[in-house]
């Protein structure tokens, strides 16, 4: 296997210093996307297994921050997926307040989605 | 037009605390770890209050006091529980400025709709419990000459509700009036964003309630909103909020094996077909009124009309119409009863928002109109204000799929009646959505067409009690401002009553 990995989520500086605090304070984490209303269509924060995946949700990532040993699941439910799936995704941190029970919370902030599309390239690679 | 001033200030018709503390067995009480956090208004950015950062232990002591006044508040007649509903209402009316005040504060919404809809809604929804416990009975099945089945309701004891921060007194009123009516104690957490309203309308109605009965208590869905979910001693948990979150709460009930209702959103499909435009009429002013409801509440409404579709014949012209009156909606000061829309309830709703805009153009959807931050200058520059936008592209896009929560509609044109249902069809959720035509056959045919929980007909964001409101597919579990929210609320008790003296034969 030659083809580099194409990567479907992406963390700002910001996100990875949060994401190395959250760890400090509550272990190996995992993000889901949310959708819906209110504090939807942001990723929740969650302790690993805290929420349960399973059959219906896909994993789009794990990712590697410097200085979490436990790479960082990023998931979302496959049927969101379906809708979102043409687009690259960043995770970054924005001064905030609340977000369903997202581990940041507390600390003022909130984890937020960047997205652009993917390139002819990137999608050459994932939907070969 | 009146400025009301804001909290506080002088002539003010509400004042809200410098500190809250939560509100537990019919008094204030301070959160166990003795921390508090900060609640801005959103409609300068300023903090105006803190409040308690409430954990376990204060979930705890809160399920103490209503586990302690749920069984005799159970065994309260309906007439005594109406009676004290009925209060509620009376103290709301008497104080609707203040409370209409109190919620744009710390909303962000505009006063012109806490004065018309979020209060006078609540305010009725407490009378509309109050009439339909009086009037609720159970039955009895007679079986065979001698054997009579009798069905009782009874309250589930004590049960949690998490509440959202887009109507956060209408909201938690939807889900307290239903609950106090059938004689459950509640436990509610209230938004982190929108914290101290609902404690603003305890402080006036909390000597009608008997302590315990309605307890509330504040902080982070992570230290607070998780224990009451989670928590074994509650029957029943009642979320309004987001997918993730709900299938949360789901499991955590899973493992108490406790019923939950959730109301977890929409991208409500809003249907302009072809002879809407028959006439310039008041019809057709009605119909671009419609359209323009998708910045009704700063686009913060679960059911928020936010994909419109416009049938191809008149597209061009309707689409030019709504733009034009898009335009006119006044953006400003939140306590101005001239403005129609306000702010965002918080920086990182405003920050999403904006997110979604960049991810539409990156799409190729068109901005019509809108597309940046408002900036209202003077005391309203560190507030959260969005241009109300209209976005043209496809319902593939993703800002045709996902919730904004903001000022933000998504237009898109349809063919004939049956692309207009494929297209309305194709999302994820079905809470609300919109029909404007002036066939009633279409009319009915759309709305039994539609896959959602409420099909506005020639209308839109009506929220009158005596009408469920509730999702299909991703939307949610239950139907909530009806009578039959009361069952969502209630445990049946079958008396099956033998009134034969001879046995079975059996033995």
């Amino acid at each position: 296997m030659t083809t580099p990995e194409v990567s479907r989520v992406a963390v700002t500086p910001a996100a990875a210093d949060l994401l190395r605090e959250l760890y400090a304070a509550h272990g190996p984490m995992m993000f889901h996307q949310s959708g819906g209303c209110c504090d939807g269509s942001s990723p929740m924060c969650y302790v690993e297994g805290e929420f349960r995946t399973g059959a219906s949700d896909v994993l789009l990532a794990a990712l590697h921050i410097d200085g979490v040993e436990e790479p960082v699941t990023f998931w979302m439910s496959a049927a969101q997926y379906g809708r979102w799936r043409h687009t690259h995704l960043t995770v970054d941190v924005v001064p905030g307040r609340g977000g369903g029970f997202s581990l940041e919370a507390p600390e003022g902030v909130r984890f937020l989605i960047r997205s652009r599309l993917f390139t002819p390239e990137e999608n050459a690679a994932l939907n070969p | 037009m009146t400025r009301f001033a804001a909290p506080g200030e002088p002539g003010a018709t509400m004042s809200y605390l410098p500190r809250y503390d939560h509100w537990i067995g019919g008094e204030w009480v301070p959160p166990a770890q003795g921390r508090y956090f900060e609640n801005p208004t959103p409609v300068t950015g300023q903090t105006f209050c803190e409040v308690a950062r409430g954990t376990a232990d204060d979930i705890e002591h809160a399920l103490d006091a209503a586990h302690g006044a749920a069984p005799a508040w159970g065994r309260t007649s309906a007439a005594e529980r109406a009676g004290v509903l009925n209060k509620i209402a009376d103290r709301m009316q008497e104080n609707l400025e203040a409370l209409a005040v109190a919620e744009t504060w710390e909303n962000g919404k505009p006063v012109r709709e806490t004065l018309a809809a979020d209060i006078p809604l609540a305010i009725d929804h407490f009378r509309y419990f109050a009439g339909v416990i009086r009037a609720q009975e159970g039955s009895l099945a007679e079986l065979d000459d001698d054997t009579v089945a009798y069905h009782f309701h009874e309250p589930l004891g004590v049960v949690g509700q998490i509440i959202p921060w887009n109507f956060p007194i209408l909201m938690a009123t939807w889900k307290l009036a239903p609950a106090l009516a059938a004689g459950n104690a509640v436990v509610l957490k209230p938004a982190e964003q929108t914290p101290t309203s609902i404690l603003y309308l305890m402080s006036l109605v909390g000597d009608l309630i008997p302590p315990g009965v309605v307890n509330v208590v504040n902080g982070f869905g992570v230290e607070a909103g998780k224990p009451l979910a989670s928590s074994p001693r509650v029957a029943k948990v009642a979320f309004t909020g987001e997918t993730t979150t709900g299938r949360l709460i789901m499991q955590y009930a899973s493992e108490n094996i406790k019923p939950v209702t959730l109301e977890l959103g929409g991208k409500s499909p809003n249907i302009f077909f072809d002879d809407v435009s028959a006439v310039r009429d008041d019809f057709y002013d009605k119909a671009l009124e419609g359209f323009t409801m998708f910045a009704l509440n700063q686009g913060e409404v679960c059911t928020c009309p936010s994909r419109a579709l416009i049938q191809q014949g008149h597209y061009r012209d309707f689409v030019a119409d709504a733009v034009a009156r898009t335009e006119k909606v006044t953006q400003g000061h939140p306590l101005d009863t001239g403005t129609m829309i306000g702010a965002q309830a918080s920086n990182d709703q405003l920050e999403k928002i904006l997110s979604y805009v960049d991810i539409g153009q990156a799409e190729g959807a068109k901005v019509l109109t809108g597309g940046h931050r408002a900036d209202r200058g003077g005391e309203l520059a560190g507030g959260y204000y969005v241009q109300p936008t209209i976005f043209e592209g496809n319902n593939s896009m993703r800002i045709f799929q996902e919730e904004i929560f903001g000022p933000v509609v998504s237009v898109t044109s349809f063919a004939d009646f049956a692309d207009a249902i494929k297209i309305a069809n194709d999302t994820l959720y079905g809470l609300g959505a919109g029909v404007w035509t002036r066939d009633m056959n279409t009319a009915y045919r759309a709305g039994r067409a539609i896959q959602a929980g409420r099909v506005w007909t020639n209308s839109y964001h009506l929220y009158p009690a005596h009408a469920a409101f509730g999702g299909y597919k991703g939307s949610g579990i239950g139907r909530e401002t009806h009578k039959m929210m009361l069952e969502h609320y209630q445990q049946t008790k079958n008396l099956l009553v033998s009134y034969s003296p001879k046995a079975m034969g059996f033995f």
